[in-house]
């Protein structure tokens, strides 16, 4: 049973006034202008405006909080920048929006062993500027680096793109602080990354805020790379260019970063201030990074790939000359969502992961949907990964323009799906992808995660409402297992599964 | 009707073989991922406590329980995608054969697990069980795209999926690596790949645990990036005197700038191995943790290594160790008692490291347990956690211990 927040009447007005108690009246945030400006996060397309908004300045004004609403039983969801892209920090009027930007502090960073500790709201390249000095840097890059959070990025566990070699988010986070859906603060994981008992930090990194929040976190830093090879190879096909990188993969060279740009988004970056010198009339880009320890060896894999990319179609092969060039070619990768609103007030990013090797047949099947459709699809994505990025623009006043790129984006989940892949990659389910879980997931597998979260969280009061579709139950019955075509055996998602009403307590 | 019958009229009678075990506890082999839920299911409704085993090489086959449950027919390798770099793998398929059938597609596993040659790939994962190639290549997590795994009351649960990234819902793959089967028998495991490196270079310098320290930090300093860099005990190695071992995989280019670079930071003093003799080392060294009735894994900083292996030395003896100090994992084997493994674990727990007993006989693992105590507040979420995925206990797990 829950409680509300209520941005507005007498009870609103308690919380709040409990709230600024803690935190100081000036962090508590109540008006509807204020709370207006939490409404959205990365994506324009779903809105939610918190019935309260708090932002603690510490891990024990955290505590507090987080006490204090577990006594009222008033839902909450923690929340870092805001820039997710899947609408996973988003609080309804009748929830707590608990903002952790203030915990922005760097603990610690050990060189010698090379681990930092960060609270959760310190910004990504935050820890690697500080981590400079030490010729260590943190390797999650997301695009949105510059401003989003080592919370928000634990939360997601988020990637980017020189996750292809370095591996994502959950990789490098070595342990953790958690504070509890009632207040109470675990250490999960050990000071050397070693799990202590089952991996309780793996499960954690990647509940979208489920779990509870993140007050300190350790990770490990990597060497910066000595030597770094940017290449640019362009081609005049999309399914030349994911042919590709097959072959790169298969090389057994594994390279930093492997991004791919079709025209449209070499064309919207080309337009825009962060133009690249993208050549405007390839069918697709691939941007290639190679790094390491060692000026030889990074110059003689990146001669192999480029014989690589040249002897799979691609028209020509430009080297980064210097560091400028190499930061020029990655601004407009990096910027190219931004860009791309240039093309139009609305924009769809989808984040499907497909097997590398479907690449082409998946981008030529997304191209048809988007043609079938009407609508203009841009695709800028982790290649390497397999890690689609297809952004559709439109403009959601256009009356029923809206509803057609729902079903587009649909079909085009749909055929990722059937390729072998999965809805996400990297921006998590949020409120966005919830529709598409039970395209993957069978009933059994859906109970058992939310049998996990109640053990975590037993009312569901932290991010209600994201993750897992229980409002589904029913309509998982028959749902084929996307995997061996292994038949769903049970018909609702609650049934069998034990949700300990507080593991916690016991 | 009996158990036995019970099992027979469910999956068959060449699913259970009575006379297998030791112990006389009938070992069934169910020969797919639903027979393993529908034997789960019935286990749940009767009552039976249920004990898992691989091929019988890592962990002991020795807990108390009604049946033994034997992944060994589940060896079936369903797709290997050199294109993907990315393979599917029933959980009861034997690593060598694993490795062999990824060789021949040019593909490459990068896990050197402690044991035989022939433990399958579900103990690996269940166990968490990596070697020295974690230096460069991660733990056994890092390498699992997703598994399929049958809860204690016979559900199957599928975690992950095929592809390199993914994090559509929680991840349960974390849970089943490394959770020690309490959660429950993994059936299908999902791996990433490499290509199987064009290079392979062992190198290995012998002498004092002291002076191989020294050059262990050197080679840190100077960033040489191997993908595997251990310090084993004499014994372990089969030599006179310690063995700093590393290991270079990878591109021609890139193995070959990488031992220029050791040997620049070390004053020339390590040995190439040829082909053959490296493998003989790496596999010698891990057949040997099999051979040997206890073994453990402490995790701590790298800069506490040499620390934590004086503490083993002290406690429990260092005749058979292996270490990678770059990232501050030991493995441990040989002969000890509860109370001393009990010492040990307190000791190790003031100083923020855990230690997982990785294999040793019943009465050992259950008074002991793999994981013992927990850090504050934890305990009750893994008891939550084990409710959730095996509500009748049938699973028979020492994980926590009885200390």
């Amino acid at each position: 049973m829950t409680a509300t927040a209520g941005g507005r009447g007498e009870r609103g007005e308690s919380l709040a006034a409990a709230l600024s108690e803690i935190v100081g009246a000036r962090h508590v945030r109540t008006a509807l202008p204020e709370r207006v400006t939490y409404a959205r996060d990365g994506l324009p397309t779903h809105r939610r405006v918190p019935g309260v908004v708090v932002l603690p300045g510490s891990r024990d004004e955290v505590v507090a909080v987080v006490r204090l609403l577990a006594a009222l039983g008033v839902p909450f969801v923690p929340r870092g920048a805001g820039t997710g892209l899947s609408g996973g920090a988003l609080a309804d009027d009748d929830a707590v929006l608990l903002v952790l930007t203030r915990l922005n502090r760097i603990l610690a960073i050990d060189p010698k062993n090379r681990i930092a500790v960060v609270e959760p709201g310190v910004v990504n390249v935050r820890l690697s500027a500080a981590a400079a000095p030490h010729g260590l840097y943190y390797s999650p890059d997301p695009s949105s680096q510059t401003a989003c959070t080592i919370g928000g990025n634990v939360a997601e566990n988020a990637g980017g793109p020189h996750c292809l070699k370095y591996g994502v988010t959950a990789t490098h986070v070595l342990g953790l602080e958690v504070v509890l859906a009632d207040g109470q603060v675990v250490e999960l994981g050990s000071p050397g990354g070693e799990p202590w008992g089952p991996d309780l930090v793996g499960l954690f990194v990647g509940s979208e805020g489920n779990f509870g929040i993140a007050t300190r976190i350790r990770v490990r830093l990597l060497p910066v790379p000595r030597a770094i090879r940017t290449l640019l190879a362009d081609f005049n096909a999309l399914r030349t260019a994911g042919e590709a990188v097959s072959a790169v993969i298969a090389s057994g060279i594994v390279p930093a970063a492997l991004e791919m740009m079709d025209q449209s988004c070499i064309n919207a970056v080309e337009d825009s201030v962060y133009a690249a010198g993208y050549p405007r009339d390839a069918a697709a880009v691939l941007l290639v990074e190679l790094d390491g320890s060692r000026e030889e060896a990074v110059a003689a894999d990146a001669d192999t790939i480029a014989g690589i990319l040249r002897a799979h179609g691609a028209r020509s092969v430009l080297s980064a000359a210097d560091a400028k060039q190499r930061e020029r070619l990655w601004q407009g990768r990096k910027k190219a969502f931004g860009a791309m609103g240039r093309l139009s007030r609305d924009l769809v990013v989808q984040d499907a992961v497909v097997p590398r090797s479907s690449l082409p047949d998946v981008l030529e099947a997304i191209g048809r949907i988007a043609a079938a459709y009407g609508l203009t699809v841009s695709n800028v994505f982790h290649a390497g990964d397999g890690n689609l990025h297809p952004n559709i623009s439109f403009d959601g006043r256009v009356p029923g323009l809206k509803a057609r790129v729902d079903q587009a984006s649909g079909e085009i989940m749909a055929v990722c799906i059937a390729a072998g892949g999965t809805i996400t990659g990297e921006h998590g389910i949020g409120l966005d992808k919830l529709r598409y879980m039970p395209l993957i997931f069978d009933g059994d597998a859906l109970a058992a995660m939310r049998a996990v979260r109640r053990v975590f969280d037993p009312d569901e009061r932290v991010n209600p409402g994201k993750v897992v579709p229980i409002h589904a139950c029913r309509e998982w019955s028959g749902v084929r297992n996307a995997e061996f075509g292994m038949r769903n055996k049970s018909s609702s998602v609650d049934s069998a599964f034990p949700t300990p009403h507080s593991a916690l307590t016991s | 009707m009996s158990l036995v019958d019970r099992v027979r009229a469910l999956l068959g009678d060449d699913a259970v073989d009575v006379a297998a075990t030791p112990d006389g506890v009938p070992r069934v082999a169910p020969g797919s991922p639903d027979a393993v839920g529908l034997l789960l299911g019935t286990a749940r409704e009767e009552g039976w406590r249920v004990r898992v085993e691989g091929a019988g090489t890592w962990l002991p086959a020795d807990a108390p329980a009604d049946l033994a449950l034997t992944t060994r027919r589940l060896d079936k390798i369903p797709a290997i995608e050199p294109q993907d770099l990315s393979a599917t793998a029933e959980a009861g398929i034997g690593c060598d054969l694993l490795r062999q059938q990824l060789a021949d597609r040019g593909t490459w596993l990068a896990l050197d697990p402690p044991g035989l040659a022939g433990r399958t790939l579900g103990s690996v994962v269940a166990t968490a069980t990596a070697g020295p190639l974690r230096h460069g290549f991660g733990a056994v997590r890092d390498h699992l795209l997703g598994v399929t795994f049958v809860t204690g009351d016979g559900r199957l649960v599928q975690s992950g999926g095929r592809v390199m990234k993914n994090v559509a819902g929680y991840d349960l793959t974390k849970l089943a690596a490394g959770g020690f089967g309490a959660f429950g028998v993994i059936v299908l495991v999902h791996l990433r790949l490499r290509a199987l490196p064009r290079a392979d270079q062992t190198l290995v310098l012998e002498g004092s645990r002291e002076d191989l320290t020294q050059v262990a930090d050197d080679i840190a300093a100077a960033a040489v990036q191997p993908a595997a860099h251990e310090l084993m005990s004499p014994a372990l190695a089969r030599r006179e005197r310690w063995l700093l071992a590393v290991r270079f995989a990878g591109s021609a280019a890139l193995v070959s700038a990488e031992e220029a670079a050791l040997r620049a930071a070390t004053g020339g003093r390590f040995t190439a191995l040829r082909a053959d003799e490296a493998h003989a080392l790496w596999m010698r060294a891990a057949e040997s943790f099999a051979t040997r009735p206890v073994t453990f894994r402490v995790g701590g900083l790298p800069d506490s290594s040499d620390e934590l292996m004086d503490l083993l030395q002290h406690q429990v003896g260092d005749e058979w160790i292996s270490a990678s100090p770059g990232i501050g994992a030991i493995r441990w084997g040989g002969e000890t008692t509860v109370d001393r493994l009990r010492r040990l674990r307190r000791t190790l727990a003031g100083l923020e490291v855990p230690l997982t007993l990785e294999r040793a006989p019943w009465p050992v693992r259950a008074a002991v347990g793999h994981f013992g105590a927990y850090r504050e507040g934890v305990g009750p979420l893994v008891a939550g956690l084990r409710r959730t995925f095996d509500p009748g206990e049938a699973f028979v797990v020492a994980v926590e211990g009885t200390e």
